[in-house]
């Protein structure tokens, strides 16, 4: 069954992107969405059959590589944080892959986007069910591959390439970090399997406590537990690393919804709580771990106050609900983390695809500005947009209230230095996403309409293939907090969890939780009542106000419009010098130095030695008598002086 | 004191069928009148074959005769049946061209078969006198041939060129032979090496070798004697060019050879460094100038520099390994130059022929087949594997690294880095460049010559036995 999980739908990806031209697009859409439904269904199974009915596999498909001592098996690792990831994945990419049929219908590339959606499916897959750190390595550079191939979907924009370009590299930023992080782990423990790692890490021999590198001296496990948050630091699009997922939203909107928001950008957290064991061992990491949790969440948030486009502010959203995780994981809870993980993928997949079904009503509008009052003209997608924003926000007894406010209160209560920095940037940053939320709410389906008539006058409400997913993604969004809480953090979480995650999933943090002040589990609920009544009163009663203060305070507007200035220190910072030092290498080092001497110089050269050739060719025959006898001449001559004759 | 006794003159059967052919087909010419070329052609073919089914067929492992100053050996049969296969190609290729030409003269084949006589007794001469009778023979029919388009400027002003420039190299070479008779008393090359065995070495000698050398190398043109060979290679008729390209090549290279392996071989060491010098010098010249050539006769004229040039290193190596080298060397050469020609006297429009290297452009477009073949023949040129050009030059580097000229074959393999660009030039040409307008269809007799030369050049690596065993064969009777 969970080999079935894990390889229908690179079966999927396989015939859609081989023969999706011998089948035709439709065939290649029912293939995949099929294979990846019954993968959904299983991931279901496999959920209740390991997380509630408890058991833990392991299905050892082949021997990958040997050498020397290095092993590794192609092997799957089935634990409930496995279950909870196979779903995850496996709901919102079925549920993507059918709104897609509709999303996509004009595109005439549709068998290869549904191949790069299953293949994405697959690596993702492959990731979340790693037993071992190369497995893990693989599929993690699969779905970067794919999130390359997808945002580059539509490969005749330039901006399209140049958001894949950027998603790539600053992933390779993270990526050799992590596969440092690789190195190191089996430089000291002499195997890369998932289950001894964890065994020896506890453990390890004084002499293997620290490194020394430069002759400063650090702890091993600290170390390897930072260059393997790089990588999670990338891929979760954390700050500093964070530039390129609001690019990557270049990409079609459905690949936002499954990619850039409900599981590859995870992937980071999922790491981190998969390696739960080595964390908790390092005071440090995790304090890291929290900080840029924190700070993420908090500056994401400013961010996304002032963008205009749709899914730009999604995406800051998402880029701030991963530092919400982070967070949760730094400070030890980390199955509130996996949970708010859980949740969120409902909603912000809600959230996108609604975002996409807007767009596809507006004809591919995608600036707020231009938007407003469609309300009326698509409810059934206002109403999804509004339960997604509600469960985003926290409202109580949706998705979102459960989990942020696991995270928050967590956060509070914990011992580590920074949890009250990350329980402030987290309740900062919990009225802000409100403010935020209503925003896009309001611009986006209230006031009047600031479209052109022409626009208007093609509105209209999706078809049911896109609703469907919407749907079912809106009971998600309201009802799984209820439904799992406690599972995942409540009563049950230690016979859920088990040993899935480090101390069952933070038993002790869990307990503390529950004993914190009233005013601190009340602080998010009022944070969000907060930004929604100054949303409200910013956009529906006084919409001149917005103008007024993004024009009396200038500076802070640009400062937040312009995302931090992120983008203008890294080029002015990395790519301008990179540029230079190229273009540099380029013009001179190759063609000056290697083309100059080289090839170009030598060919000139030959150009040279043969004009003056054939200048000596000059016709006159008293030139060519005159050659041989100089040349008679020359040998005599070296004969006489060299007095080679014995 | 000789016997006044008649010589035998078996060993001499072939060059007799030619002289005796020779006369014949000129009493036929003269006196006969009307339309006799084709009749004159067609006997200078049989004579040919005659010839050189006699050269095979004459038995006897080494025959000598006329006291000793005419040799026929494996190493003079084998380059003899090369030297013939050469003119008979140039006859039956020049029907057609000079037919198309209106200038057709029953003279030419005649003056190619004394030609050829001419090298066949240089390549059996075992003496100077013998050699210089047969080098003068063979030059005299050829300043002829150079100027046979009396009314063409360029013709004749190449053949006037080619005339005086050969008198003065023969000049060199008979002051060269008298030299090397005042220090050692004798003409014959195995008085000569015994002298110089017996420690009789001196100044006079090298100085005789030099001039010797200056007018053998003036037939094999190479630098710095090559000069007449671009001026004559583009002024004569290109049915000349063709004959002159392959066999008094091979003949002189033969003579050249057979004097400094039979002749010198204890003076090696001396006459080693002229043969290295020259070699280099032809190599690189070859590959520089060619580069700046526009018209294919030109470019084949340096290319053949080139080649010699090659062909050279083998000798310049002095072993057996080396003299092998030359002979498959030439053999190839043989195979890849009647090829080419081939396919430049196909390069014919209804207006006449031409012989810009631009014209060829687009050719695979136009006749894919005939560019093919001139493709793998440039590429055979160039020496680039599996076609036979590699394995000639593979062989003579081979001799040259095993006789410890490391400088030698460096320098041979990177001239031919440099002689690969104008031989890829054309193949860029030809296949990449717009197309110019369609030649007139190939002509069954050219279509045979390039067929049979592509089978040679390309075929070669697969059954490479053969002529590596005869070629080993003729080299072992010189040493």
């Amino acid at each position: 069954m969970y080999s079935a999980i894990v390889f229908l739908p690179l079966l999927g990806a396989l015939i859609a992107g081989f023969f999706g031209r011998q089948i035709g697009a439709r065939a290649s859409e029912i293939i995949t969405c099929t294979l990846l439904t019954i993968s959904a269904v299983l991931s279901w199974v496999a959920f209740f059959s390991i997380g509630v009915d408890g058991g833990e596999e392991h299905v050892t498909v082949l021997r990958w590589l040997t050498s020397d001592t290095l092993q590794v098996n192609w092997a799957f690792r089935i634990d409930t944080l496995t279950a909870v990831m196979l779903v995850v994945v496996n709901t919102v990419s079925a549920l993507v892959h059918w709104y897609s049929i509709g999303y996509m219908h004009h595109d005439p590339h549709r068998p290869r986007f549904f191949a790069y959606l299953s293949l994405f499916t697959f690596a993702m897959l492959m990731l979340v069910t790693a037993d071992n750190f190369l497995q893990l390595f693989f599929g993690w550079e699969g779905v970067g591959l794919a999130s390359y191939l997808l945002i580059g979907f539509w490969y005749l924009k330039p901006s399209a390439n140049a958001a894949a370009i950027k998603a790539f590299v600053v992933n390779r930023v993270g990526d050799f970090g992590f596969a440092l992080g690789i190195f190191a782990i089996f430089l000291i423990f002499g195997t890369i399997s998932f289950e001894e790692v964890f065994a020896n890490a506890p453990a390890l021999p004084e002499a293997a406590r620290t490194m020394t590198f430069l002759s400063w001296e650090f702890d091993t496990l600290t170390v390897i537990c930072l260059l393997l948050f790089m990588g999670a630091m990338g891929k979760s699009a954390q700050f500093l690393l964070h530039t390129w997922l609001p690019d990557a939203m270049e990409g079609p909107t459905p690949v936002s919804a499954l990619i850039h928001a409900a599981t590859m950008v995870t992937a980071g957290v999922f790491m981190v709580a998969r390696l739960s064991p080595l964390f908790a061992l390092s005071e440090t990491a995790m304090m890291v771990v929290t900080i840029v949790g924190a700070t993420t969440a908090f500056f994401a948030a400013t961010v996304g106050l002032v963008q205009n486009d749709i899914k730009r502010v999604i995406a800051y959203s998402t880029c701030s609900q991963l530092g919400y995780m982070f967070v949760a994981l730094g400070v030890g809870a980390f199955s509130a983390g996996i949970f708010h993980l859980f949740t969120h993928a409902f909603f912000k997949a809600l959230l996108f695809l609604g975002s996409g079904a807007v767009i596809h009503a507006m004809s591919d509008e995608q600036d707020m500005r231009n938007m407003g009052g469609l309300r009326n003209m698509i409810p059934v997608t206002y109403w999804m947009m509004a339960i997604g924003t509600l469960a985003l926000t926290g409202f109580p007894f949706t998705a979102g209230f459960f989990s942020k406010d696991a995270i928050i209160e967590s956060a509070f209560v914990a011992h580590n230095g920074w949890g009250f920095y990350a329980f402030l940037a987290t309740v900062i940053a919990a009225g802000l996403t409100s403010f935020y939320s209503w925003r896009l709410m309001f611009l986006t389906f209230h006031g009047r309409s600031r479209a052109s008539a022409d626009v208007l006058h093609h509105v209209h409400e999706s078809p049911a293939v896109m609703l469907v997913p919407l749907g079912v993604l809106a009971i998600g969004a309201l009802g799984a907090g209820y439904l799992f809480k406690d599972l995942f953090i409540g009563g049950n979480h230690e016979h859920f969890w088990r040993e899935a995650m480090a101390a069952a999933g933070g038993t002790e943090i869990l307990e503390a939780m529950h004993h914190a002040p009233g005013w601190v589990a009340w602080s998010p609920t009022v944070m969000m009542a907060a930004g929604f009544v100054l949303a409200w009163y910013m956009y529906i009663r006084r919409p001149e106000v917005p103008v007024a203060l993004a024009r009396r305070h200038v500076l802070l507007y640009k400062f937040l419009l312009n995302k931090w200035y992120f983008d203008e220190i890294y080029d002015f910072l990395l790519v301008r010098p990179a540029m230079r030092l190229g273009r540099f290498l380029w013009k001179q080092g190759d063609g000056r130095v290697i083309d100059g001497f080289g090839p170009d110089g030598v060919s000139a050269r030959v150009l040279d030695v043969t004009r003056s050739a054939v200048r000596l060719q000059s016709g006159y025959v008293y030139h060519y008598a005159f050659a041989m006898l100089i040349g008679v001449a020359a040998l005599i001559t070296w004969y006489m002086f060299t007095g080679s004759v014995h | 004191m000789p016997s006044m006794a008649l010589p035998n003159l078996a060993p001499a059967i072939p060059e007799i069928i030619l002289a005796v052919g020779a006369m014949a087909m000129l009493m036929l010419g003269v006196f006969r009148s009307g339309r006799v070329s084709d009749m004159i052609n067609a006997q200078a073919v049989v004579v040919l074959v005659l010839a050189a089914a006699a050269v095979i067929l004459v038995p006897g492992k080494l025959l000598l005769t006329f006291d000793g100053v005419f040799i026929l050996d494996d190493f003079a049969r084998f380059m003899k049946v090369l030297t013939i296969i050469g003119s008979l190609v140039a006859v039956v290729m020049s029907i057609g061209y000079f037919k198309a030409e209106k200038a057709m003269r029953f003279e030419f084949p005649i003056l190619i078969v004394l030609a050829t006589l001419g090298m066949m007794m240089m390549i059996s001469a075992n003496g100077l006198i013998a050699l210089y009778m047969g080098l003068e023979l063979q030059s005299l029919a050829l300043y002829v041939v150079a100027a046979i388009q009396r009314d063409s400027a360029r013709a004749t002003e190449a053949g006037l060129k080619y005339f005086v420039l050969g008198a003065l190299a023969s000049g060199m070479l008979l002051y060269g032979a008298s030299l090397i008779y005042g220090f050692s008393g004798t003409t014959e090359f195995a008085g000569i090496a015994a002298v110089i065995a017996g420690g009789g070495m001196s100044l006079g000698l090298i100085f005789g070798i030099v001039f010797l050398l200056a007018g053998l190398a003036f037939k094999v043109s190479a630098v710095p004697f090559h000069m007449w060979t671009p001026d004559v290679y583009e002024g004569a008729p290109t049915p000349v060019t063709a004959f002159f390209a392959a066999a008094p090549k091979i003949a002189a290279m033969a003579i050249f050879v057979r004097t400094m392996v039979t002749a010198f071989p204890a003076a090696t060491p001396e006459w080693q460094q002229i043969v290295v010098f020259i070699s280099i010098a032809s190599m690189a010249l070859g590959a520089f100038a060619a580069i700046g050539q526009t018209n294919i006769k030109r470019l084949m004229a340096y290319s053949s520099i080139g080649h010699m040039g090659f062909a050279l290193v083998g000798l310049a190596s002095g072993s057996l390994a080396g003299v092998k080298g030359v002979i498959i060397y030439l053999s190839i050469y043989l195979a890849m130059t009647a090829g080419t020609f081939a396919c430049i006297l196909a390069m014919r429009r209804r207006e006449g022929a031409v012989e810009e290297i631009d014209e060829l452009a687009g050719l695979a477009k136009r006749s894919p087949m005939f560019a093919f073949l001139l493709a793998m023949l440039m590429f055979s040129l160039a020496g680039i594997p599996p076609l036979a050009g590699f394995f000639a030059k593979f062989y003579v580097f081979l001799a040259a690294i095993e006789a410890q000229l490391y400088g030698l074959a460096v320098l041979g393999v990177l001239s031919s880095v440099v002689g690969a660009f104008y031989y890829l030039r054309i193949i860029k040409i030809m296949y990449f460049d717009e197309p110019a307008e369609a030649f007139e269809p190939m002509p069954g007799v050219l279509r045979t010559v390039l067929g049979l030369s592509s089978i040679v050049v390309i075929l070669f690596f697969l059954i490479p036995g053969p002529l590596v065993a005869a070629a080993d064969f003729a080299a072992r009777s010189l040493f």
